[in-house]
């Protein structure tokens, strides 16, 4: 076992902080510790400005392979990549459905054509993605998906009809990957495909849902003979594809993720110390557990990404959403009893939240979206313990 | 980075669990918990022969191993799982550290080889009644027992409670503070052989059977100079950083115990059928069952990360950085995996029914030991107060 970096990551690692030092300036310096889940709708154009400067740095795709336009980073240098990144507070990437979901999927599945059409935009920055999953009837059960994808009469290709929902971010993108039946009759995990749909056509509707913040970060998506650009693997091959995909959701940008909560619970902190809350001993327990919790979850995440057991589903992995997904919860709560009364009182009128609302708010999504506690509870019995699968039901 | 086991530290855990599984059954537990001694030395002498756990931290030069704290958690971890009744945490999760930590040439060369030859077990003493109150503190306010200087050397005297094999040990390193002295100063520890004049050792019968305690009073016990453990050093340093390592020992058993609970439910609910299917096909079992997974993977990583943070503090060139996260992680470790253990071993008797409430069913067993260990050098919650100090002042 090492815990230690090689000096060589460890020069890595000065390079991205230096980089980062000299290019969060200036327009971007608004952008500190902004974005990012519960902050998504903040500062959409600044972002994308954002997501072109971190291309011309060479700092976009960083894990994928040089053959794909990639950089090739080991392990080991991704983490420190995010963790310098989110240790900078630099802004919640709004291109991450494309790096992280969409990009790998193409190059693990997508043919030469579509990679050399699709990964450039995802890279420099200038093409962001949404994830079409989930449907008005398929959220936990992804498998009962109801959009259809019948051939395209006139253009070759396919046409897609049907209806998504809560799909992030997708005012602001440019493309969509959709899970759409491709046999009209199939059900399950049978005969699905995974396509790639341009969001600027007329076929395609795009309503902003509010959320329980006043905000919007997700929407309705309405796709009426839409025309699918392409389809990635056969058609049949959907839910090995999307499955394959949520895969990549539990990379190596958790260990990023935590120094973005790390940031969270040091406001919490500065607050503790300054307000007197720190001398409660029932905060006191609390801020501890909490950060116990996320020094656990950052050694579980360096075990995971170290491979510590052998198959891809291992126990350390499978948990990992869960646990995350629960701590940051209950974060959430913590802020709020350590700010006492004053958590109550917004910033402005007509709902404009402060971040640590935001966070009380917005993390109750964190034990729903990407798989609910339930399903992974499910999928952590299932596959961690070999205990029984749930039954499948039939109505009517 | 790359945290995870190598390959011969594999190996080593492999082997521990495969021996631990055929030697330490539930039958052979029972027969040598009820045992005065607690334990079965012919078991241990086997341990020490054929596995020579015991000589697993003990340098080259003294006949040791001269493996580190990542190997003696991968096999406390194995003996937990299996309630393993021996003088083993004791002896080198106690004593050898601190022979390790603080001891002169003179005192290694004197009892680490006859540890490693399987002839001496060790053991450390320094709490009085005290650790019983005060919101369970184990640390330097803790101490029970005096020493005094004299004209041969030290003489010692006091009453020491909760001391793990205290009774059976050859060797007692006892902590003590010197008469008069307050908080952190005047504390220094001894080596005190069994055979010591003015000492009074007894079992004391506790509600987890699978590991025994003594009480000891030192009634002016008389030493030499040469039997205090590094006299120039700051002697509460020492004993903080041999409690750390203690709670890192107890935390690798306590997240091998908590799986082992799991592991035993899961058969369990396998196996039993009501309303026509196995028990472990209802999703409220399921989840508990997730739940108790979930916290036995996180507790691994407390440890090993503990236990790799041990080994910097331990090793003189080892990465200074590291190792002063000592204290924060043994805490943390010992925390999450009390909680843990207790947690897995409570839901472990409500998902065996009524059995898991019988004597004859061996969950009360863990359960009981979860306990025990969980109070044992401070709760979780003792733990996250110290944690937060080093947090919030
Ligand atoms: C902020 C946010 C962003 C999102 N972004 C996207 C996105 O970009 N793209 C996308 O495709 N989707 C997205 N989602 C959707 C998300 O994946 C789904 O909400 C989630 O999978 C749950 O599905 P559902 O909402 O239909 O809940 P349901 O499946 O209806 O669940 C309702 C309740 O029943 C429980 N439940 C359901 N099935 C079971 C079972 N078998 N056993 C036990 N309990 C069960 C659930 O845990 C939940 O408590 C997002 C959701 C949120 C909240």
């Amino acid at each position: 076992m090492k815990l230690t970096f090689s000096a060589e990551d460890e020069a890595f690692r000065a390079e991205i902080a230096g980089w980062l030092r000299k290019n969060l300036v200036g327009e971007f310096a608004a952008l500190r510790f902004r974005g990012g889940p519960g902050d998504e709708h903040m500062f959409p154009a600044e972002r994308k400005r954002w997501e072109q400067k971190l291309a011309e740095g060479g700092w976009t795709g960083i894990g994928w392979p040089r053959a794909d336009g990639g950089r090739g980073c080991s392990i080991e240098q991704q983490v420190i990549f995010h963790e310098e990144y989110a240790r900078a507070g630099a802004p919640g990437r709004v291109g991450h459905i494309g790096e992280g979901l969409a990009g790998p999927t193409l190059i693990a599945f997508g043919s030469e054509a579509q990679k050399l059409k699709y990964l450039p935009g995802i890279l420099a920055g200038t093409e962001l993605w949404c994830q079409g999953y989930s449907e008005p009837g398929a959220g936990s059960d992804l498998a009962n998906v109801k959009t259809r994808a019948r051939p395209d009469p006139v253009g070759g290709g396919w046409l897609i009809n049907g209806q998504k929902v809560w799909t992030s971010l997708a005012h602001e993108a440019d493309w969509c990957f959709v899970l759409a039946r491709t046999e009209p009759d199939s059900q399950g995990h049978k005969g699905l495909g995974f396509f790639l749909v341009s969001m600027h056509q007329p076929g395609v509707v795009v309503r902003p849902i509010e959320q329980l913040t006043g905000t919007s970060e997700f929407n309705e998506v309405f796709f009426d003979d839409a025309v699918a650009a392409d389809i990635v693997g056969e058609p049949g091959d959907g839910w090995k594809v999307a499955m394959a995909l949520l895969g990549f959701e539990r990379g190596v940008s958790t260990l990023g993720q935590q120094m973005q909560f790390q940031n969270e619970l040091d406001e919490i902190i500065r607050i503790a110390k300054s307000n007197g809350a720190a001398v409660d001993p029932v905060i006191r327990q609390r801020i501890a557990e909490a950060h116990t919790g996320l020094r656990l979850m950052r050694y579980n995440a360096m075990r995971m990404l170290s491979g510590s057991d052998s198959g891809h589903d291992q126990a350390s992995s499978l948990v990992y959403k869960l646990h995350w997904a629960s701590w940051h919860r209950n974060l959430g709560v913590l802020a709020m009893d350590v700010l006492g009364p004053e958590a109550e009182i917004i910033e402005s009128a007509p709902y404009n939240l402060t971040r640590l609302q935001s966070l009380f708010l917005f993390t109750r999504s964190d034990t729903i979206y990407g798989g609910t506690n339930q399903i992974q509870r499910n999928i952590i019995a299932e596959r961690g313990l070999g205990m029984p699968k749930e039954p499948k039901g039939k109505l009517s | 980075m790359e945290f995870r086991f190598t390959d011969e530290q594999n190996m080593i855990r492999d082997s521990a669990a495969a021996f631990l599984q055929d030697v330490s059954t539930p039958a052979a537990v029972r027969k040598a918990m009820v045992t005065e001694a607690g334990y079965d030395p012919e078991l241990w002498r086997r341990i020490c022969q054929e596995l020579c756990f015991q000589a697993i931290t003990v340098p080259e030069a003294y006949g040791g191993m001269g493996l580190g704290q990542v190997e003696l958690a991968a096999v406390l971890e194995q003996m937990g799982r299996v309630l393993l009744c021996s003088p083993f945490f004791a002896t080198v999760g106690l004593g050898v550290n601190a022979l390790l930590l603080a001891g002169s040439e003179a005192q290694k060369q004197q009892y680490l080889p006859a540890i490693v030859a399987g002839e001496l077990t060790a053991t450390l003493a320094w709490t009085g009644p005290q650790a019983a109150r005060r919101g369970g503190q184990w640390g330097c306010e803790a101490l029970g027992a005096e020493w005094q200087k004299t004209a041969e050397g030290y003489q010692l005297s006091g009453e020491l409670r909760y001391v793990i094999d205290g009774h059976t040990a050859g060797l007692l390193i006892v902590a003590a503070r010197q008469a008069a002295s307050q908080g952190r100063e005047g504390i220094a520890l001894f080596c005190v052989p069994a055979g010591s004049q003015g000492l009074n050792r007894q079992w004391q019968p506790g509600m987890d059977q699978t590991r025994h305690q003594a009480r000891i009073v030192l009634n002016q016990v008389c030493l030499p100079e040469s039997a205090r453990l590094a006299p120039e050093a700051d002697g509460a340093a020492v004993l903080e950083t041999l409690l750390d390592l203690a709670k890192l020992a107890m935390a690798a058993e306590q997240a091998g115990a908590a799986r082992q609970v799991l592991d035993m439910s899961v058969s369990y609910m396998q196996a039993r059928v009501q309303f026509g299917r196995p028990v472990a096909g209802y999703q409220a079992l399921k989840h508990k069952a997730a739940d108790m997974l979930l916290k036995c993977e996180v507790s691994r990583s407390a440890v090993y990360y503990a236990a790799c943070v041990a080994q910097e503090a331990i090793d003189p060139d080892g990465d200074k950085t590291l190792a002063g996260e000592l204290r924060e992680a043994a805490a943390m470790a010992k925390a999450y995996c009390s909680d843990t253990f207790f947690f897995n071993a409570g839901t472990a008797i409500q998902l065996h029914g009524g059995v898991g409430f019988t004597w004859e069913y061996d969950v009360h067993l863990y359960f009981k030991r979860a306990k025990a260990s969980e109070l044992y050098l401070g709760s979780g919650a003792a733990q996250r107060e110290l944690i937060a100090s080093l947090l919030l002042g």
